[in-house]
């Protein structure tokens, strides 16, 4: 088998059972709510009407729209509830995403069940009150079964919309088949792409023949079908979620940010846990301000992050203090202020630079963004689409009085190739990329240091404050990778041809940076 | 028996009546007929005695007992109800069709079964169709079915709203006399409402006449038959005493007489 497919396969026990977990209590929960809303929709045409218009409105929402907006609703919520109660609730993982496929998986359901339930023939309406049904037993015994059919056949195209759209739940921190997407998108893995498409799909067709048994079985009053359906189904889902629970020992959580460094610095932090018989589990597609706050919730036990978005999205400062200062007053603000720990460098930074091709730089006698300054009228920039908007942009331009001849726009691929070709003279990087290495490119130093030190550092959630086991797995990383190997890890993984997974990656830099033995 | 005392019924916020203040009395065991036109308010009378339809003035009784005093499907339990839409719950079997009011009022398993069993007799269908499902039976044996259960808990009164009116009329004729029969041999009291007089007048012991929801006319069918002060209740039972007429001549060879051939008879 093929090491990338080796690789996904191996991680689909935790992602398929997180999926199923979380669709299958939301698909649950949907019902839990739909069904008395179906009934109070036939009964009364106004409450019908705005129930079936607001359900609309939520499935007009883009899915991921719906999960990130859960996300501060929540965090407010549980902050409200940390003072009132004295405590709170993760804003993060499972509890958005099933709050949001929840509200999703309402609406076919809803209206399945509403058309349903108005449509029924009169005359057999007619017949039950005639009989001497009590409107309870009209509903249970006569409506409720022949608008089952239909009530069914809008589960059903609920949850194929509920599997589908938990592939979106990565972003804000639950694992699911999206983590393959994600993962594979960020660092162009398209076999774990497609490997997590095809999972879903799978998933998304298995359960609806499972429950298109119990729909026809339900339609032909077969209950035999209904029930073998019904077994199936739940021995499924009892199958499929056994990993979640079956964990021995309580293991590490690994978060990682959603780019090729963070999977590959991840997937070491893991194989070193793992040496040391840890139980480990990755928690990779985090969103930046996602995986911090997760960290500080206990949720995930490490991950690398970089010193100048700390100093930036979590303290809120603007100054720019040399390197060893920031950093130092950062790790003395975590601890105090968020109960975090700095394990320390791990000996590069990941910053915006500016990068020009190496033979260009020399010919014009440039080394420095000063120097650059002087020429920059007769040059060119690319950047990517966030560059040119971000505050080290407005702080170059300031410190440096810069002024290119002309400003592009490109996706990060394209500005590399861009500057290879002499397209564009000068381009926004990050420091660490590899592709830095491949196309032979010069950073350009920051004597005024106008832009944040981002050094990469390691922390630690407050529960594992004082956790001497992960520290002593992690502390032989402190200083030990130079830039030079984390841009050509990042290459490996980076590269059009002959790509290595992360953890491929990961294992060529605990060798490059002798790690391995440490 | 049955006894509707001055009551009212008006539809869209009052401005329109269906029924305005009418009094019928059916003593036991008579078979009454409601004949009007369409709109004329006989069935919203029919459904004041099930109460499917509360009257806003007036008060229903049957048995002596106003029927608001009890809950309604408590009342529907004890009166059988036929109507044109036959009703029957699809997703049930004709066995549990008819053991449907039975079960409701808590009658052991058994005992339903017997009386299943003797309904489908009574009605005339074979047993083999006790275990099919509504769908697989003509609208003549759905009817039957329909029948059987209003009979079911042995109800003293029964209401039927045009029962036959959607079948065929050999099949019709036959479901009519055939249930004449059981309402004598049952004892029961029996309310049918219909648009064909021809129906009414072969059925019931009484007929009473609606118009714009008000009665105008209330007697035995050979009462009304020999004339009415009322030109409209004239027309209206003339028509059966014309089409006996014209069979008649047609089966003694002759060619039907000029009078009997027309319409309606010329107002007065």
């Amino acid at each position: 088998m093929n090491e990338h497919v080796a690789a996904a396969w191996r991680l689909l026990p935790v992602y398929l059972s997180q999926h199923v977990l979380l669709s299958a209590s939301a698909l649950a929960l949907g019902l839990l709510i739909s069904l008395p809303l179906v009934v109070a929709a036939s009964r009364s045409p106004r409450v019908r009407w705005p129930v079936l218009a607001i359900a609309s409105l939520i499935q007009t929402v883009p899915s991921l729209a719906l999960l990130a907006l859960f996300y501060p609703i929540l965090l407010a919520l549980s902050s409200a509830s940390q003072r009132l109660f004295g405590h709170g609730f993760s804003a993060l993982g499972f509890l958005p995403s099933l709050l949001a496929l929840t509200l999703y998986s309402v609406l076919p359901i809803l209206r399945n069940g509403a058309t349903a339930l108005t449509n029924l023939d009169p005359a057999v309406l007619e017949a039950a009150r005639g009989v001497g049904m009590t409107e309870r037993q009209q509903l249970l015994r006569i409506e409720l079964p022949l608008a089952a059919p239909m009530l069914m056949a809008g589960v059903r195209t609920s949850a194929v919309w509920v599997i589908g759209t938990a592939t979106l739940s990565t972003p804000v921190g639950q694992t699911s088949l999206g983590n393959y997407i994600f993962a594979g998108l960020q660092t162009e893995d398209w076999v774990s792409v497609l490997f997590g498409c095809v999972a879903a799909v799978v998933l998304a067709l298995t359960t609806d023949q499972l429950l298109g048994t119990i729909e026809s079985g339900v339609a032909k009053r077969r209950p035999a079908r209904v029930w073998i359906g019904l077994a199936l189904l739940i021995l499924g889902i009892g199958v499929a979620i056994a990993p979640s629970f079956s964990s021995g020992k309580p293991a590490y959580v690994v978060g990682a940010k959603s780019f090729s460094e963070q999977y590959i610095l991840a997937d070491l932090i893991a194989k070193r846990l793992r040496q040391r018989d840890h139980a480990v589990v990755v928690r990779g597609g985090l969103g930046s301000v996602i995986a911090f706050r997760a960290l500080a919730n206990n949720e995930i036990d490490t991950y690398v992050d970089y010193s100048g978005t700390i100093w930036a999205n979590e303290m809120r400062r603007t100054d720019r203090p040399p390197r060893a200062a920031l950093l130092a007053e950062l790790s003395d603000w975590l601890r105090k202020n968020r109960g975090v720990t700095v394990l320390g460098s791990l000996g590069f930074e990941n910053a915006y630079a500016l990068a020009m091709r190496r033979d260009r730089a020399e010919a014009l006698g440039i080394r420095t963004i000063a120097d650059l300054a002087a020429h920059a009228p007769q040059l060119r920039i690319g950047a990517d689409y966030e560059f040119l908007s971000r505050p080290e942009w407005q702080a170059l331009r300031d410190t440096y009085g810069l002024r290119f001849a002309e400003r592009r726009q490109y996706q990060s691929t394209f500005m590399y190739r861009a500057v290879a070709s002499g397209d564009v003279d000068v381009i926004s990087a990050f420091s660490s990329d590899g592709r830095i290495a491949a196309y032979d490119l010069l950073v350009l130093e920051d004597p005024k240091q106008a832009i944040l030190p981002y050094d990469a550092i390691v922390l630690l959630s407050p529960a594992r404050a004082g956790d001497a086991a992960l520290k002593s797995a992690l502390q032989p990383m402190i200083g030990a990778i130079p830039i030079e190997r984390m841009r050509e890890a990042n290459q490996l993984v980076d590269r059009d041809e002959n790509k290595l997974s992360p953890s491929q990656a990961a294992d060529w830099l605990a060798k490059a940076t002798h790690l391995d033995a440490r | 028996m049955i006894a509707l005392e001055g009551v009212s019924k008006s539809f869209a916020n009052g401005s329109r009546f269906a029924v305005r203040d009418v009094s019928i009395t059916v003593p036991a065991r008579t078979f009454v007929s409601v004949v009007g036109d369409s709109g004329s308010g006989k069935t919203t009378l029919l459904k004041m005695i099930n109460r499917l339809v509360d009257p806003d003035a007036g008060v229903v009784r049957v048995a002596d007992k106003p029927v608001d005093g009890v809950p309604a499907y408590a009342l529907r339990r004890q009166i059988g109800y036929v109507f044109q839409g036959i009703g029957l719950f699809p997703h049930l079997s004709v066995a549990e069709n008819i053991g449907i009011t039975p079960q409701l009022l808590g009658w052991p398993k058994s005992v339903i079964a017997t009386r299943v069993a003797e309904l489908v007799d009574l009605v005339g269908l074979p047993r083999s169709f006790l275990p099919r499902m509504p769908a697989e039976l003509s609208g003549g044996q759905q009817q039957r079915v329909g029948v059987a259960r209003a009979l079911a808990a042995k109800p003293a009164i029964m209401l039927m709203d045009e029962p036959f009116g959607a079948l065929d009329p050999v099949t019709r004729d036959t479901l009519g006399s055939e249930y004449r029969k059981l309402h004598d041999e049952m004892g029961l009291t029996t309310v049918m409402v219909t648009h064909d007089v021809m129906e009414a007048v072969l059925l019931s012991d009484r007929i009473v006449v609606v118009r714009q929801g008000a009665v105008v006319a209330d007697g035995a069918p050979r009462e009304l038959l020999s004339g009415h002060e009322d030109p409209g209740v004239r027309a209206l039972m003339d028509m059966p005493r014309r089409q006996a007429q014209r069979v008649r001549e047609l089966l003694n060879g002759g060619t039907p007489s000029e009078q009997s051939v027309r319409e309606r008879p010329t107002r007065e």
